[in-house]
């Protein structure tokens, strides 16, 4: 056992003599009080050591005691419907042993409950030959999603028994191989490694999150990555929240890395209540949280995204898709650099570490669709959405522009939409993806076959209004000729009647793909046949007093069976009440 | 809290003579043994008086202490350091309500010493998330701008951003006077002053005085000319008398600081004095985290009766938001209240620019029952039209009034008026009902087509909702 002594403290960071042996990212116990920390920084016998708690009242001369093992994530059946800190601690077993509202420091508690037992159904037979990833046997974990027990990677061998079907504890042995290795219902991975897979897919098929916005103009696909940057009260959170809730997923990781209290407990208190599109139960089934507010050590902080994604790999491994939402990366990027700063490395740019892009690279290089390790072909995702908190909005800060480098979607939320109330803030102008090559075949196929084509004019559109109102800005609207001002008015009706999505309205907070199509397409319509009659000497007023104009703006809000049913005729609706207007 | 299990060493006193160095508010001692991080000491002046101080790091046996009374007359060789064991901590008990406290705790009013009810650890713990409760009580501050469209709800922290010379002490002093919660409960205010002047203060005491609200406030007051150091203290022991209060005499508690941005350049100036890699500005790159251990100090808990509620105020150097200290702000606090300038010169009182305001925890605070049904929508609609006609006012500075449309001069008609009659509402209180019907005045004047988002409301609230269809399409 290696026992060091503590010889310096400044803040989170300290440094203690004596710890020869010990290897780098290596979990040590500081001082005492037995304070949870991670070794950062070797020089022969000193080691400086990230503290992931408060550290006032250390005392130089305290102990230091290495773990010899790196940070570890526990991962078995009850991860779902967890709330973990940082680093794993169950916030909830935290408050009901401690008996306090506040976390003291030096608590540890288990990651798993230990004595719950989980009905194990074995697949494997005795005598079988396994290699990691192989599925042992399975066991329901809530109402919803079936866990299926692995054998951890890089164990292989004959299996020498296996439990009969049953209940058992994550500690209780389930198989022995013919080595005498002991597999349990819970393995151990340490969180900086990725999980092995067999190989990566190519993404394909698209990561549905019901916002029109996201899914028409900017889609991601499963296993895919986007980063939403905007500044504060731009409504990242909002989206992020959204998107847990609606995203076409089997399982959700949510970190909230350096969030505010309040909102992490309007997750909290809003998840369990939250009732399951996809399967009727509660939507907290199928979710973990991984929660360290601003003010919880700032090393924890940054242990927290490599928490979250080292519980999304497990799932993937199992064959399920999982989305992981990272609110903020910015607070990770900001820890990394708090404790660069402690550690008075040379400071890249505005402060960050200079391996601060190849951090983000790594870690955004974790998602991927992936066919699992073990047998029976199962594939997985992992699909990876960070938020990203420019300081004062400005995109070209570090942060942002490493993370658009490792990232294949950006939607940038845009500060003056945001005040004009346009939710979701997403500009339609920066934002851009790359997966759409990828995804269109499945909307081509599954929504309709001019789905692209539908997209780019609409896109066009959009466009085209950011250079008239450019021209309106200098010389006044009524500059502008009657076929321009009705491109004017068609993208209004896009942004008010498609864009606009209000995530607190119980219709519109989820939009199905091709409801969102036949949206853009009725719009579209409109836009078509006012065309054809202006050519024709009708005017714009009497086009824009048309009554199926306001008919377009309430679609959104339509249960969506009554509106997909409606819009078909809407659109031929449309044409013959402008076809019928008559040239005054 | 925390950090005596650590502390349990020898009692003997500790005093050393053996400061080396001396720079900006720090001195470093030579020689210490059993130093603990954090731990408070007392410098024992030369002329036998004494200042207190703080551990900001030990390294072998050398650690570096932060003075807060500052370091003039400081020498390294009479002057003697002793180690107090334990970290820096604040009496607390009920009595303080009506108090004057200096910015590290201790009574300035020449009243009654405080019998300690308790000694409480000045850092405190985080809430831990699992056990905060959801804010939800609209707080009705009686200001149009915040309770109309950024609402406040108890356990919140919704800083007000300010600039130099503009009325945000007014506002706050508005704010103290008139907020008050649907059960009726008065707030209890903790007052946190940093580096303010003379004059606030005693803006603020006689402010007090006069509405009889002194004797539910705790005074925290560190002037401008007091210690600078000592400013990094106040926020933090304003904010464990307000966590006592609130969540060990189930008071509902109103934490105002004032103002951060003295508390932000406090801590750079330490920082450069211990020569750390600066960040933004020369502001420390740990501000965001030290910040977070003060805003996020604000909040409900599950079975807890009491609440704190926070206020910050801070000034944007040059108005600019984007500055590091309302950035970092802004980034953990659950919304801001924006000051502007250009409403101020134009004698609109409170001077709100409801634009780039915002109200994070708004909707868990409104809607029927706590408000009114149509509050979110009537926001919404406020919102977009004034934002509409600052849109048309820029245009109207190029083309003129005569190039817009009647809607678009309707809009801009709007715009005005909203600033006059919604925001600058004067030095009065105004109740929520009050507030929603002016919008739906102002609204009124609006052509009925362009009110898409109180669709729902109209028949209910519009002033001529009888009437009003007949405008329907007039564009």
């Amino acid at each position: 056992m290696i026992v060091g002594t503590l010889s310096k403290i400044t803040g989170p960071v300290v440094v203690a003599d004596g710890m020869t042996g010990t290897k780098m990212y290596d979990v040590v116990r500081v001082g005492n009080a037995g304070l949870m920390g991670e070794v950062i920084r070797l020089e022969g016998e000193l080691a400086t050591i990230q503290v992931y708690e408060d550290t006032s009242g250390l005392l130089i001369g305290e102990p230091v005691e290495s773990t010899e093992g790196a940070l570890m994530l526990e991962l078995g059946p009850g991860l779902l419907s967890s709330i973990y800190d940082g680093i794993q601690r169950p916030l909830p077993v935290i408050a009901d042993d401690t008996g306090s509202d506040f976390i003291a420091r030096g608590t540890v508690a288990s990651a798993l409950d230990r004595t719950k037992t989980w009905e194990f159904t074995p697949v494997a037979e005795v005598g079988q030959q396994v290699t990691g990833g192989d599925v042992l046997g399975t066991t329901p974990e809530g109402a919803t999603v079936l866990h299926r027990v692995m054998v951890p990677p890089k164990m292989s061998g004959k299996i020498a028994k296996i439990v009969a079907a049953g209940s058992y504890t994550v500690d209780d042995v389930i198989a022995v191989l013919d080595d005498g290795a002991e597999i349990k219902m819970s393995q151990w991975w340490p969180v900086r490694y990725g999980r092995p897979y067999k190989r990566k897919l190519d993404p394909t098929t698209p990561f549905m999150t019901g916002m029109r916005i996201l899914d028409t103009f900017f889609p991601v696909a499963l296993g895919g990555n986007a980063i939403i940057p905007g500044g504060f009260g731009t409504g990242k959170t909002v989206t992020q929240q959204s998107l847990a809730k609606w995203a076409d997923v089997d399982i959700i990781v949510y970190v909230g890395c350096g969030e505010r209290g309040n909102e992490m407990t309007e997750v909290l208190a809003e998840f369990p209540e939250l009732d399951d599109p996809r399967t009727g139960h509660k939507l907290m089934d199928r979710t973990v949280l991984v929660a360290n507010t601003s003010n919880m050590p700032v090393a924890a902080r940054e242990a927290s995204i490599y928490t979250g994604v080292t519980l999304a790999e497990y799932y993937r491994d199992m064959g399920y898709n999982v989305a992981m939402m990272a609110d903020s990366t910015s607070r990770w990027g900001e820890a990394l650099r708090e404790v660069s700063g402690r550690l008075e490395e040379m400071p890249g740019e505005e402060g960050y570490p200079a391996y601060l892009a190849t951090r983000l690279a790594s870690f955004y290089e974790r998602s991927g669709r992936v066919e699992a390790l073990g047998d029976g072909e199962r594939v997985g995702s992992v699909t990876m959405v960070g938020a990203v908190s420019p300081p004062g909005g400005d995109m070209s800060e570090p942060m942002t522009q490493n993370s658009l480098r490792v990232t294949g979607a950006f939607w940038a939320l845009d500060t003056s939409l945001a005040h004009r109330r346009h939710f979701p803030a997403i500009s339609w102008t920066k934002s851009y993806t790359l997966y759409l090559g990828q995804v269109q075949d499945w909307f081509e196929s599954k929504v309709s076959d001019d789905w692209r084509a539908v997209r780019e004019r609409a896109m066009f559109i959009l466009q085209k209004e950011t250079e008239l109102q450019e021209i309106v800005q200098l010389v006044g609207p009524d500059a502008l000729p009657e076929t321009e001002k009705i491109i004017l008015e068609v993208a209004r009706m896009i942004r008010e009647d498609f864009l606009q999505q209000f995530a607190f309205d119980a219709v519109d907070a989820y939009c199905p793909p091709e409801k969102a199509y036949w949206i853009l397409k009725t719009i579209l319509a409109f836009h078509d046949a006012a065309t054809q009659a202006m050519s024709r000497g009708v005017s714009l007023r009497q086009v824009l007093q048309l009554p199926s104009r306001d008919e377009i703006s309430t679609l959104k809000t339509t249960p969506h069976d009554k509106a997909l049913e409606r819009m078909p005729e809407l659109v031929q609706q449309i044409s013959e009440q402008i076809a019928g207007i008559e040239v005054l | 809290m925390t950090a005596e299990a650590t502390l349990d060493r020898s009692l003997l006193s500790k005093e050393y003579r053996t400061l080396t160095y001396v720079t900006g508010p720090l001195i470093f001692v030579e020689n210490v043994h059993g130093v603990a991080y954090n731990e408070m000491v007392a410098v024992l002046m030369p002329d036998g008086s004494e200042r207190s101080g703080q551990v900001l790091e030990v390294s072998g046996t050398t650690a570096v202490i932060q003075v807060f009374e500052g370091t003039q007359g400081i020498d390294v060789d009479a002057t003697r350091v002793r180690f107090l064991e334990e970290v820096a901590k604040i009496d607390v008990a009920p009595e303080l309500l009506g108090r004057i406290l200096n910015g590290t705790g201790k009574p300035i009013d020449g009243g009654a010493p405080i019998i300690p009810e308790k000694r409480l650890d000045i850092t405190g713990s985080p809430i831990n998330p699992y056990r905060r409760a959801q804010p939800a009580d609209f707080i009705e501050t009686g200001i149009s701008a915040i309770d109309g469209l950024n609402t406040l709800v108890r356990g919140q922290k919704l800083p007000i951003f300010s600039g130099s010379g503009l009325p945000a002490n007014e506002l706050a002093a508005q704010i103290i006077r008139q907020a008050r919660v649907k059960s009726g409960e008065e707030f209890a205010i903790v007052f946190g002053a940093m580096g303010i002047t003379h004059r606030e203060a005693a803006y603020f005491m006689s402010q007090f005085e006069t509405t009889g609200a002194l004797e539910r406030v705790v005074f925290f007051l560190n002037l401008a000319d007091d210690p600078t150091v000592e400013r990094l203290l106040t926020p933090k022991c304003a904010l464990t008398v307000a966590e006592y209060l609130a969540f060990e005499k189930d008071l509902q508690v109103l934490v105002i600081l004032s103002d951060m941005t003295n508390y932000c350049e406090a801590l750079r100036e330490v920082s450069t004095a211990r020569e750390e890699v600066p960040g933004r500005r020369g502001y420390p790159g740990y501000m965001y985290t030290d910040l977070s251990t003060i805003y996020e100090r604000a909040g409900r808990i599950k079975g807890q009766k009491g609440s704190v509620t926070q206020l910050p105020i801070l000034t944007m150097p040059d108005d600019d938001i984007t500055h590091p200290i309302p950035d970092l702000t802004g980034y953990i606090t659950e919304g801001q209240i924006v000051l502007s300038r250009h409403l101020h010169r134009r004698g609109v009182f409170p001077p709100i620019d409801v634009l780039p305001c915002l109200s994070r925890l708004m909707n868990l605070g409104i809607g029927e029952e706590k408000t009114r049904d149509d509050h979110r929508a009537v926001a919404n609609q406020l919102y977009a039209a004034y934002a509409q006609g600052r849109d048309l006012r820029r245009l109207v500075a190029i083309v003129g009034e005569e190039a817009l449309s009647d809607t678009d001069r309707r809009y801009l008609h709007f715009a005005d008026e909203f600033e006059r009659q919604i925001v600058g509402q004067g030095d009065v209180g105004r109740s929520i009902e009050d507030t929603l019907g002016i919008g739906w005045e102002l609204m009124s004047e609006l052509p009925m087509g362009e009110l898409k988002r109180v669709r729902d409301f109209i028949d209910k609230y519009h002033p001529s909702s009888a009437s009003g269809g007949g405008e329907m399409g007039d564009l």
